[in-house]
């Protein structure tokens, strides 16, 4: 692929990774692989902004190569140091060893703390220009968007935002830009996104988009470090944070159970029909054939979360554990829980499903649902009757 | 003097410390710590401190 033109003299050179299914390790599944954007521009001075992740070091610099040789690059901005933007780093470094290196401090501390490099580091903070001759860059930090490090680069002369995580997509594609690709995969994936990575820096989101309105500053393009760049609606994306880090929601359900021998599962069923009767759109997960990042997508736009497990000696089970804890980290704003499972002689479950659920900020929308052993016909009426009291809750927020 | 805690990263500052990361002397109350103080782990403002009791 050549490099592709953002901008007169400003290329995007990075790299589009269509097999990378686990990003963070295993903490997120990336089923539609990801990108990694490192933007090139040639002014007097030859700048790159961000690089890639270490194994497309090589396809980033014959990128590069059919523009200019890498030797001749002056500046290069590290906006984040984490490894998938900084990993080809030190390739670069290699052949243009005269360099010198834009970052925060957290970022100048963290790349000698990854790469142990002898640079020349400029270190920066919001309100720093630079010129490079004919156009300009300035910088915004922003910290804990998502690292200490973070911070964003504007191109006032083309009303250009490079800011780095923030506003980007794992979503490996042919195209680069976000009116070449179907606009609701886009969105699935920014929501994914945001979800399992942002969710719990909300309100630092919410804070840095207040920030950067109050800069009135025109914002033509947002180039992300992952996935399409905004140039036919950057507004979309803008608006979708802002959505999301207020904790707006739809009247809208999402229930997830593991069971036994089933009649937790039964139960689950029944509470979703409850639910939906009352025209509360539901989704209902078992955990234990689910992918968790999947689940969490769901809640950004959910405003009740309904969790269910059979007690299994005093507890819930440990199938649930994974999805608990990173709802825990995740601390999604501004939702409802609730706890329901089936049991047999002590119960515990529900009560410990329920402080879990406190624990992750939630508010507690009514008491927790048990049965002993099998639910008959009756029991899973209440089970309907539950579900339709919490869905009422829902609507009467409206 | 009270502690204060960074929500964000869980950072404590403790005025019988100070930060000496940002030139602040031990024994200043976190009252006192200039407006565009930082947590000196993670880099968010003096506002998403919250009193430790
Ligand atoms: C999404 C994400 C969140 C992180 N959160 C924290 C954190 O809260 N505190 C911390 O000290 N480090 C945090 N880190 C930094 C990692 O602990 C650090 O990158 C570490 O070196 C990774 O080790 P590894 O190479 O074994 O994965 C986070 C990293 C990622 C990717
Ligand atoms: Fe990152
Ligand atoms: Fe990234
Ligand atoms: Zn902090």
């Amino acid at each position: 692929m050549d490099p592709v033109l953002l901008k007169e003299g400003i290329y995007w050179v990075g790299a589009v990774d269509w097999d990378m299914r686990y990003f963070h390790g295993p903490v997120l599944g990336t089923h539609r692989g990801t990108t990694y954007n490192s933007y090139l521009i040639v002014d007097e001075k030859i700048t790159l902004v961000d690089t890639v992740y270490t194994p497309f070091a090589g396809e980033m610099l014959e990128r590069i190569r059919k523009i200019v040789d890498p030797s001749r690059i002056d500046y290069i901005v590290i906006n984040h140091v984490e490894v998938d933007h900084s990993g080809a780093l030190p390739e670069v470094m290699k052949l243009a060893p005269q360099a010198k290196i834009f970052c925060s401090a957290k970022g100048k501390a963290g790349l000698l703390k990854h790469y142990y490099g002898d640079w020349d580091y400029q270190v920066v903070e919001t309100g720093t220009t630079l010129s490079l001759g004919k156009r300009s860059l300035s910088f915004i930090e922003a910290p804990m968007l998502h690292w200490p490090d973070s911070m964003f680069t504007y191109l006032p002369e083309e009303a250009l935002l490079m800011p780095n995580d923030a506003f980007g997509q794992h979503l490996a594609s042919a195209f680069r830009f976000d009116d070449q690709v179907d606009n609701r995969i886009i969105m699935e994936e920014a929501a994914r996104y945001y979800a399992n990575i942002l969710y719990p820096l909300s309100r630092l989101v919410l804070k840095k988009l207040e920030e950067v309105k109050a800069m009135n500053i025109p914002i033509a393009m947002i180039a992300p470090s992952h996935g399409v760049i905004w140039r036919q609606n950057p507004g979309q994306i803008i608006e979708a944070y802002q959505r999301w880090a207020s904790g707006e929601w739809f009247p809208k359900a999402v229930v997830v159970y593991d069971t036994m021998w089933g009649s937790t599962a039964a139960m689950a069923r029944a509470i979703v029909e409850g639910i939906v009767s009352e025209d509360v759109d539901t989704r209902l997960f078992k955990i234990s054939v689910r992918d968790i990042n999947s689940i969490i997508t769901e809640l950004l736009e959910a405003r009740l979360l309904v969790v269910g497990s059979p007690t299994i000696n005093r507890g819930y089970l440990s199938v649930l554990s994974p999805f608990l804890d990173d709802l825990a980290g995740l601390k999604p704003v501004n939702r409802l829980g609730a706890a329901f499972g089936s049991y047999g002689w002590s119960k515990g479950a529900v009560k410990a499903i329920e402080a879990k659920l406190e624990a992750a900020g939630l508010t507690l929308a009514g008491e927790g649902l048990e049965i002993l052993w099998v639910p008959d016909s009756g029991e899973l009426e209440s089970c309907r009757e539950w579900g339709r009291a919490l869905a009422r809750k829902v609507k009467a927020e409206l | 003097m009270e502690k204060w805690e960074c929500e964000v990263c869980g950072y404590i500052y403790d005025p019988a410390e100070g930060d000496s990361s940002a030139g602040i002397k031990p024994g200043t109350p976190f009252e006192e710590l200039p407006d565009d103080w930082v947590c000196p782990d993670c880099g968010v403002g003096k506002e998403e401190f919250t009193k430790l009791d």
